[in-house]
């Protein structure tokens, strides 16, 4: 880690992404105190995590990257195991109806799937009622649709006035959750803002991508206001520009002319874009 | 200590859910009890200091519990919450790490205790089994040998690198140790080279004094005993507590 100094917001999302190895972990981990940084301060509620563990600790719910728990444990021992190491915990019956795994109460760990798992650990970070929850690459291993169904229940743990410090490497999962973002690579942060500044500063152009079936000349379509540039690509066209009216003026435009085109689509910026600028690299190599 | 009731009894549910754990610390020198009380029967003998086989094996047996919960269950059982990460996952709550080690001493002292009662239930029952000394003493000579081969399980756990080598050190330790302590054979049969490398097993201390303080002999005939493992013990915590890793 190399000079990487930020700030969190009481009651935001904030998220830490970029590539495996960028250092996400070793920084969740200081801060949890779990890992001790070889110079530099962090303080959590004023507390130092290391000096005041057993303090702050009460205070916060730690999600581990690869957790693991006791293969034959049941769903309900460790919740109600894990409620005994805190002075303060909320009903975990409650936790395991919010997060869907009341069916799964007597189930031993090891015959949990990975989204049951994960769930789990959710309701173990949240046991103890906490100011502050650490969630380290939430999603990873999940299929599409679990992931959906943790983002929102990532989102109602804010709604109930958490604050939720989380890493991922996925920027999809970053820029639909986090109300800010810090971008980490090689150790180091390249960029902290929300996820829609990020995008908008870094001024990138929207793309309208769509096929025409008959012989059309598309720089026509260049004395559009809002039209950049026009490049074709075989028998698609993807037209850039910038500005909200741009996929509406290039649908008149076709139609007006009487040119014929299907599978329009538009593409905007997104922080996978924000990387590849600031890093000269996609995410995932 | 917040968390230590609970935990202890989770690890006691969760170890009595393991069968083969449970049938090798307790089933195991049960069968061996009545295989052997059945051949030799429990008659008073002279070289028994006028006790039966029985009488001395139920001694004898406990110290190969002592040694199989201590070096094997307590070292397997540390080495593998931390390879799997649960070592972590409680250093991230509020638990003290006394906590979570008295928790496992717990749990082993009991069943070890349990295995100790199995045995002397059995005995009663089905031969006879007769006893020179004083309950508290015996039990007083039991706790310091279980503590002590705790001691050396928790420093295993912490020295090998994984789970799987902590199991394969305990094993090549254990075996030695059960057949060449007298707890299993009888140690006047056993030649002299071998009785006198026997000395730097702790397991024979063990063996040497619940067998005599389960004859009535006092502790003054035992200082020797007392002495090893006791500093065992001492020496073990010390390193333990230098070496113990979360991760």
């Amino acid at each position: 880690m190399d000079d990487v100094s930020f700030e969190v917001y009481a009651g935001e999302i904030f998220g830490m992404v970029g590539p495996n190895g960028a250092g996400k972990t070793t920084t969740i981990e200081c801060i949890e105190g779990l890992r001790v940084p070889d110079s530099g301060g962090i303080q959590v509620f004023g507390l130092d995590p290391r000096r005041d563990g057993y303090a702050l600790r009460p205070r916060i719910g730690v999600q581990l990257q690869e957790g693991a728990l006791q293969e034959r444990i049941k769903v309900w021992e460790v919740l109600d195991l894990f409620s005994s190491f805190y002075p303060r915990s909320t009903d975990w019956r409650v936790l395991l109806e919010q997060l869907g795994l009341a069916e799964k109460r007597t189930a031993p760990f090891d015959k949990l799937s990975g989204g049951q798992k994960q769930r789990l650990f959710i309701a173990l970070a949240l046991v103890n009622d906490p100011e502050l929850v650490f969630l380290d690459e939430l999603t990873t291993g999940l299929d599409p649709h679990a992931r959906r169904t943790m983002w929102d229940l990532v989102r109602e743990i804010r709604d109930r006035g958490k604050t939720v410090f989380l890493t991922t490497h996925f920027m999809e999962e970053a820029e639909r959750l986090c109300d800010r973002v810090a971008i980490l690579d090689h150790g180091q942060i390249v960029a902290l803002d929300s996820p829609e500044d990020l995008v908008r500063n870094l001024g990138a152009e929207n793309r309208v991508v769509f096929t025409v079936e008959e012989t059309f000349n598309p720089q026509q379509l260049g004395e559009l206001a809002e039209v950049t540039r026009v490049e074709p690509i075989g028998d698609r066209i993807v037209v850039y520009g910038r500005g909200d009216r741009l996929a509406a003026d290039v649908v008149n435009a076709l139609t007006s002319k009487g040119i014929r085109f299907r599978d329009l689509r538009t593409e905007q910026p997104n922080l996978e874009d924000v990387f590849l600028t600031l890093t000269g690299r996609e995410i995932r190599e | 200590m917040r968390g230590l009731w609970k935990l202890t009894w989770t690890e006691m549910k969760l170890f009595l859910r393991e069968p083969m754990a449970t049938f090798f610390t307790l089933g195991f020198p049960l069968m061996i009890l009545f295989l052997f009380g059945s051949i030799w029967g429990n008659k008073r003998a002279k070289q028994f200091g006028g006790f039966g086989f029985v009488d001395m094996s139920v001694p004898g047996y406990t110290a190969v519990i002592i040694a199989s919960t201590g070096l094997i269950a307590v070292a397997v059982s540390m080495a593998t919450y931390r390879e799997k990460g649960i070592l972590r996952r409680l250093r991230a709550t509020p638990l003290r790490p006394q906590t979570v080690l008295g928790a496992q001493v717990a749990v082993f002292f009991a069943l070890t205790a349990l295995g100790m009662a199995l045995l002397i239930i059995a005995g009663l029952i089905v031969f006879g089994l007769r006893f020179g000394g004083n309950p508290l003493s015996v039990f007083a000579g039991f706790s310091l040998s279980t503590l002590s081969f705790f001691s050396m399980g928790f420093i295993l756990a912490g020295l090998m690198p994984t789970a799987r080598t902590a199991q394969v050190v305990a094993m090549v330790l254990f075996y030695p140790m059960i057949f060449l302590s007298g707890a299993f054979i009888p140690f006047d049969i056993l030649p002299k080279t071998m009785r006198q490398f026997a000395q730097v097993l702790p397991l024979t201390h063990v063996v040497t004094l619940l067998k005599g303080l389960w004859r009535g002999y006092g502790w003054g005939e035992h200082l020797k005993e007392v002495g090893v493992l006791a500093g065992v013990l001492v020496v073990c915590v010390i390193v333990s507590a230098k070496t113990f890793r979360w991760e």
